[in-house]
């Protein structure tokens, strides 16, 4: 038996109803929206690069439910200041971290981001977890369509 | 009349239960309380063993056999369509198609009603309240003939416009298409009067009543509709099942649907000559067993009387509505005068999916999101909501449980 509160952990509460790094970057080198056509959620992602390889400001908007805004928020925390490749090593781990459960909870890899971990008993709700992630990464790789989680 | 019951005390809410063998069930420990009946129904047992009776003993196809299996599973199904012929007061057997569901009956009066009759100038209206299955096979008629969609507005409590729907209606008119209660307000809209109208202008109506089967008494003699859709599953049938009513003279004059095995007379290569109603739109294999069980679904509800399940309904709906209002921070999406069975609502700084996954750990299951209503949730300014949906075996302590798993939800947020 887990308890709903694993999930809904006091970091995740508070990310959620703080957000950081919320709001559009303007002027921003890089946007990109990602959203999920069966909840509703939305979020835009805002990149500042310094050079093509290193992530210097990032910011989003939009609305969802509280893991996605929280996972969102704690991923901007996260990815600011890391090169291209950090960035994509670490959605790699929390990804599998969500995704596969007979995976070792690395949680020390992930740093703050483990309290996301409880989503993994979850599987309807990994999609809000990684929004963003997928979001990001669309972006690093330059795509310009708007991503969904369908 | 006999003496009247005293509010509610006469309808046996526990001997209907114990009917429901998925009822009995634990979801993270704790009794399972099923309020998410808008998106499927649970099956009472009768209908378990109706469709294992076929299996285990007369399993078969119809309409082909000269053998003993055959002609039984024949009648099995044929004893069906009457069924829901009285069910719904038709005037004719030939008036019933078995279809999968609701969307397949919408698309196949869109299709083999719209497509040769429709072309530009002509109207087809619907409202702003509609499921996105009475709205997209609309858009592609449209697209296919040049014909335009209406949309009917609704007013902040959820009810129709009703002067804006005459005023859209005309001579351009030719279908209107008007859910008999929104899956996602629970508005019950005033369809008699909807058909009336729009037959003074010459145009059809289907109603779309996958929300209105389980919860009232349904009278398509007495509505005057064209058409009318439901589907098995929500009236506590099985999936993939599902009902067309269509008037004969309506019927007969469209083109099938499906080309195949059963809904033909005699097939040659210079000309093929279509069965006549039902069979003309029942194209190949059916779901026979679908359809037995979809009989024994009606026979189930009609035992126990639709006014019945309806007058109870409305007291629980009452109930939760109440309990509902008192909640801080809850606001009611759709409220308007005339509902059923639904209680759409979305709380202050929680999202819906965030109050769904909650109320699962206490075994309560409702429906968050837009509910195939996207119009709807666009119109209230929501990206969501959360929505609870009633069906005759809920009960009292059943919404106690939710309003507790609400009050929960609201101390991890706050
Ligand atoms: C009002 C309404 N119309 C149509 C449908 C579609 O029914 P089905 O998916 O069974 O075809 C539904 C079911 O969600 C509904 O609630």
């Amino acid at each position: 038996m887990f308890d709903v509160k694993d999930l809904y952990q006091e970091v995740i509460v508070d990310h959620n109803r703080n957000p950081r790094n919320f709001g559009k970057l303007d002027p921003a080198d890089k946007t990109l929206e990602g959203f999920n056509p069966l909840c509703g959620d939305r979020l835009t992602l805002y990149l500042n690069m310094d050079g093509e390889e290193r992530i210097s400001e990032v910011g989003f908007d939009g609305h969802g439910c509280a893991i996605s805004i929280a996972s969102a928020s704690l991923m901007t925390e996260n990815v600011k200041g890391k090169s291209v490749p950090e960035a994509e090593a670490i959605f790699n781990t929390f990804h599998t971290l969500l995704t596969d459960s007979s995976a070792a909870l690395d949680l020390e890899r992930v740093g703050k981001l483990a309290v996301l971990a409880g989503v993994r008993d979850y599987p309807s709700r990994v999609k809000c977890a990684t929004l963003c992630w997928h979001t990001l990464k669309a972006l690093l790789e330059g795509g310009g369509e708007p991503v969904s989680t369908e | 009349m006999t003496a009247a019951a005293p509010h509610g005390a006469a309808f046996p809410v526990e001997r209907y239960r114990a009917d429901f063998p998925v009822l009995a069930r634990r979801v993270h420990d704790q009794p399972l309380v099923y309020l998410d009946n808008a998106a499927t129904a649970q099956k009472p047992r009768q209908v378990m063993e109706t469709l294992d009776d076929y299996y285990r003993d007369y399993n078969s196809n119809i309409h082909r056999g000269v053998h003993t299996l055959s002609e039984q599973a024949t009648a099995a199904y044929e004893a069906a369509r009457k069924k829901i012929q009285t069910f719904i007061n038709a005037a004719s057997h030939q008036e019933i198609i078995f279809v999968r569901g609701t969307t397949e009956a919408i698309n196949l009066v869109a299709q083999s009603y719209g497509r040769n009759r429709l072309g530009a100038g002509d109207e087809i209206i619907v409202s702003e309240m509609e499921h996105h299955s009475n709205i997209v096979p609309w858009q592609l008629l449209c697209e296919q003939t040049g014909a335009t969609l209406q949309v009917i507005p609704i007013n902040d409590a959820g009810e129709l416009d009703m002067d804006a729907y005459k005023n859209l209606l005309g001579d351009n008119t030719r279908i209107v298409a008007i859910g008999h209660i929104s899956n996602a307000l629970g508005s019950v809209n005033p369809v008699t009067e909807i058909t009336a109208l729009a037959h003074a202008v010459g145009a059809v109506v289907l109603l779309d009543g996958a929300q209105a089967a389980p919860h009232t008494s349904l009278d398509v003699a007495a509505l005057d509709c064209d058409f009318y859709a439901f589907s098995g599953h929500k009236l506590f049938g099985p999936t993939g099942i599902g009902v067309l009513y269509g008037k004969q003279a309506l019927l007969e004059a469209m083109p099938p649907y499906h080309g195949g095995g059963d809904m033909i007379k005699m097939v040659t290569f210079k000309k093929t000559l279509y069965n006549d109603l039902p069979y003309k739109f029942e194209a190949g294999t059916p779901y026979i067993a679908g359809v037995i069980g979809l009989g024994a679904a009606v026979d189930y509800v009609s035992a126990i009387g639709m006014d019945q399940i309806q007058a109870y309904e409305d007291e629980l709906l009452r109930y939760a509505t109440t309990a509902a209002v008192g909640v801080p921070g809850l606001t009611l999406i759709g409220t308007a005068a005339h509902k059923a069975g639904i209680l759409s609502f979305v709380l202050d700084g929680i999202h819906p999916h965030d109050l769904g996954t909650i109320l699962d750990h206490d075994g309560i299951a409702i429906r968050a999101g837009h509910h195939c209503a996207m119009p709807v949730m666009e119109r209230y300014r929501v990206p969501a909501t959360a929505r609870a949906s009633f069906a005759f075996y809920n009960t009292r302590e059943e919404v106690d449980k939710l309003i507790a798993g609400i009050d929960k939800a609201k101390d991890i947020f706050n």
